[in-house]
């Protein structure tokens, strides 16, 4: 499945780039961020909430194919 | 007075004094208010380790977080009886003494706009994704978190 992922704020610092599409054969969103820990190394170590669709999921959410974003903490206001 | 399209909360930039005072002016015709409540959030000259935050550049999942926004105005106006209400957060960078984020709440009555008010502003912290760069006088940064 091809599926977009979005990063935000120092997470984008680390993959240095705002989005990308890559290819997933997994089924959950924790198979998905195995994906990226191999490939974003200092990603394992950072703070971060996973968006599936513009909602808060939980790791062992189904991979819809929807948008997906990884947020660190949020700082609005 | 719900209103279902979701509208965008951001600006580019700080948000003027000119801009605050010409919502509250554009209020005078809404006789039916007997009282308003405004939340500034001004961007503070922290002082870590020694260096001095001169600005926070901001940004955000717009999408997410202007749909946030909106079900945060939804349930404030299923909880509190509201005439209206105004969100507006900057983008891009803010300096010290600038104003980030602006919250405007109007009521036909007191009590209700001070209980909307802090609901709106602890929402809008806890559930928005907006992020905040926090860029040092020697440039170095850091990430603020919400506490």
């Amino acid at each position: 499945m091809h599926i977009t992922i979005k990063y935000f704020g120092q997470i984008a610092e680390i993959t240095q780039k705002g989005e990308e599409s890559l290819e997933f054969s997994g089924a959950l969103i924790s198979e998905l961020m195995e994906q990226l820990y191999e490939k974003y190394v200092p990603l394992k170590d950072k703070d971060f909430k996973v968006a599936q669709n513009q909602e808060l999921v939980p790791l062992e959410t189904q991979v819809s194919g929807n948008e997906i974003a990884l947020l660190p903490p949020f700082a609005g206001g | 007075m719900k209103d279902k399209k979701i509208k965008n909360v951001f600006r580019q930039g700080a948000i003027s004094s000119e801009f605050i005072g010409e919502s509250i002016y554009k209020h005078q015709t809404k006789t039916s208010i007997g009282a308003h409540n405004i939340f500034l959030g001004q961007v503070r000259a922290d002082i870590i380790d020694d260096k001095t935050v001169s600005a926070i550049e901001y940004t955000a999942y717009e999408d997410m977080a202007n749909a946030k926004f909106h079900d945060i105005r939804e349930a404030a106006f299923e909880k509190f009886e509201l005439t209206c209400m105004h969100i507006y957060h900057s983008l891009g960078t803010v300096k010290a003494g600038e104003i980030c984020l602006f919250v405007f709440v109007s009521s036909p009555r007191r009590k209700v706009v001070f209980e909307a008010l802090e609901f709106i502003v602890e929402a809008i912290k806890a559930d928005v994704p907006v992020f905040g760069k926090e860029i040092f006088e020697d440039e170095s940064h850091q990430w603020k978190v919400n506490t």
